[in-house]
């Protein structure tokens, strides 16, 4: 008997070429390496911007370019840390047995979260944490812990219910099958979340300048306060860049951590 | 060996399964069967302690289940189920060796028992090892998804309607080859299924449940002869006499004093072989089936270069492990009152069908000797 009726599979392609993956990771270093040298040229900036805003006293914020930029990632890079660290341990939590009573709570939770303004986070941390660096964290750690708990909880949740009874079945214990088949078959879903989270995170940042954090925020509500277009200009367009960059980088990284046999 | 005692579960008021008490002798294929709802996969999840039993007691070789831990006691039992499960993320050749690498063995000694087991079920070694689950047909899975099972050579196997989720003809090749490895690997197996034909087919003894109670414990032929009640006797079909032949082989009945020729010697048959014979067979040097001469042409005095039916033996004949009751709808198929048996090609005998009609007589004189008990059991 031929095995006719048996060679149907949708699919023969293999897995993605280690190449492939190598030119994504070149691309991203690319783009890291061209930001960052966008980001120190500052008298270029001064030039390019003196003569889109002619009018304008000085074309540059007096801060560095380069040093609020820093300062953005400091904020960016401590909250969504912060948000990752307890935004994936919490989604995995609320699917266990342990914490599924809690499932719908911490959904609301983050829910909540989200739709509270950032600047009135902000607005109401101060009195407790003062000016600075930590009530821009906070207000931005709740912010961004939406997408990653409800995408982790989405992706854990998605993993097929036979692919779990069978690694049961087999003999393999809860920490395993989580570590072993939970997370992995659930890591491009968790990783979009986390992406979403940090490019969100980006753009909202800005506002902690509002509080004295400084980063990129600072030109542009100088800018708006001064009324000077090539602060807002300057601010503006290189925390947009560095959103695109976050993106890139995040998009390789899921491109990594989703196992072969998925992509 | 497996012993159940008055295993019972209750889910809050209902009991899905109620002292349930059966034993599967070494080495044999226990079918639990039943209408939806019946227990019967959840007697089987109790086995391997997914579910814990509310009360009873089930030993596996001696030892009481409760007494192991879970982990421990499920990568000594395999565990197939309907829609297979196998990783997605994982190849072919890592999923087999899953419990393998539980149970610690190194690779040096997992390489080569996963190329055992691909070869076991005719998935080439080297194009299926590296493949992924998605790269697979639903046959192929399966059959990935038993050899994973197999892979630290449990005493033991569970099988949750294994073959379910596949079509018609890739479930038969499954139940065939099932049948075939079983034979040669000789577990003890309990295998769920609600298919009565599939039943007939691999158990060496089926346990019909209905709403958690076991009805009927016995060998396939005692559950089609002699049903315990009505239930049993509904439950196993009308056709009974026809579900005896799925478990007949045609390896066990065929005919092997054929009258054979050596293709483009036709000219040469004797036709006093055709005194006694239907059919002589055409075959080539290799005895591969090439095709036959009917005899009846002969007799009409059509030369016999003339009365050549050339055929190809994967069409027109059948394998020595597929039922008689499949033999019959080849025949049936090809119009003829017999059929060519071969095994890849070569040619070992025929099966006819007064062959057939003498086994299905058989069993049904003794079919009417017990009329089936109307009353349901007190």
């Amino acid at each position: 008997m031929s095995t006719a009726t048996d060679s149907t599979a949708t699919d023969s392609s293999g897995p993605v070429s280690p190449l492939k993956r190598y030119r994504g990771l070149a691309l991203v270093a690319l783009f890291a390496t061209a930001f960052t040298w966008l980001v120190m040229q500052q008298d270029g900036w001064d030039r390019v911007l003196g003569q889109l805003f002619p009018t304008e006293r000085a074309a540059t914020y007096p801060t560095p370019l380069a040093t609020l930029t820093a300062e953005h990632l400091m904020i960016v890079g401590v909250s969504s840390g912060l948000t990752v660290l307890v935004g994936i341990p919490l989604g995995i939590w609320v699917t266990r047995v342990s914490g599924r009573d809690f499932r719908d709570t911490v959904a609301a939770g983050v829910d909540f979260g989200q739709t509270f303004p950032p600047v009135a986070v902000l607005a109401l941390m101060m009195p407790i944490l003062g000016f600075g660096l930590w009530p821009a964290v906070v207000a931005l750690f709740l912010y961004g812990l939406f997408p990653v708990v409800s995408n982790t909880v989405a992706g854990l949740e998605g993993v097929s219910a036979a692919v779990k009874d069978s690694a049961r079945g087999m003999g393999m214990s809860k920490v395993r099958i989580l570590l072993q088949v939970e997370l992995p078959l659930a890591a491009r879903v968790i990783m979009a979340g986390v992406r979403t989270s940090v490019i969100v995170n980006i753009g909202t940042a800005t506002v902690a300048a509002a509080v004295g954090a400084g980063g990129l925020g600072d030109p542009i509500i100088g800018g708006i306060s001064v009324q000077n277009l090539a602060y807002v200009f300057e601010g503006a367009l290189t925390a947009a860049l560095l959103a695109v960059l976050a993106d890139t980088a995040l998009a390789q990284t899921e491109e990594l951590l989703t196992p072969a046999g998925l992509s | 060996m497996i012993r159940l005692e008055n295993v019972t579960k209750r889910y809050g008021d209902t009991l899905a399964v109620d002292s349930v008490s059966f034993e599967v002798p070494e080495g044999e294929v226990c079918v639990l069967i039943g209408p939806s709802g019946c227990g019967k996969t959840t007697t089987l999840r109790m086995i391997n302690r997914l579910i814990e039993p509310t009360s009873g007691a089930i030993e596996v070789d001696g030892r009481d289940v409760m007494s192991v831990k879970p982990e421990e006691l499920r990568r000594h039992i395999g565990y197939v189920i309907q829609s297979i499960g196998l990783f997605p993320h994982l190849t072919v050749a890592d999923n087999i060796a899953t419990v393998p690498r539980l149970l610690g063995w190194n690779d040096a000694k997992i390489e080569p028992r996963v190329t055992e087991l691909l070869e076991l079920f005719g998935l080439a070694p080297n194009e299926y090892a590296g493949k992924y689950p998605r790269q697979l047909s639903g046959g192929e899975a399966q059959r990935v998804g038993v050899a994973r099972a197999l892979a630290a050579d449990p005493p033991l196997l569970l099988m949750d309607e294994p073959f379910g989720a596949v079509d018609p003809l890739t479930r038969d090749r499954l139940q065939m080859e099932f049948a075939r490895i079983q034979r040669e690997l000789r577990k003890t197996v309990i295998f769920v299924t609600h298919d009565v034909d599939e039943a007939i087919r691999l158990a060496d003894r089926i346990a019909l449940l209905r709403d958690g109670r076991l009805q009927q414990y016995d060998t396939p032929e005692e559950l089609l002869d002699h049903p315990a009640n009505k239930f049993v006797h509904d439950f196993m079909g009308a056709d009974r006499a026809l579900k005896r032949l799925g478990r007949v082989r045609v390896g066990e009945v065929m005919r092997t004093e054929i009258e054979i020729a050596r293709i483009g010697d036709e000219g040469a048959i004797d036709r006093t072989a055709c005194v006694e014979e239907r059919f002589v067979y055409l075959v080539d040097g290799a005895g591969v089936l090439r095709g036959w001469v009917d005899c009846d042409d002969l007799d009409e005095g059509l030369p016999a270069e003339d009365a050549i039916t050339e055929i190809d033996w994967r069409e027109g004949s059948v394998g020595p492990d597929v039922s008689l009751k499949e033999a019959l709808s080849v025949m049936m198929g090809l119009g003829f009152r017999s059929v060519p048996v071969t095994e890849r090609g070569r040619l070992l005998g025929e099966v006819t069908l007064s062959g057939i009609e003498s086994t299905m007589t058989q069993a049904d004189t003794h079919i009417a000797h017990t009329a089936a008990p109307e009353s349901e059991p007190a």
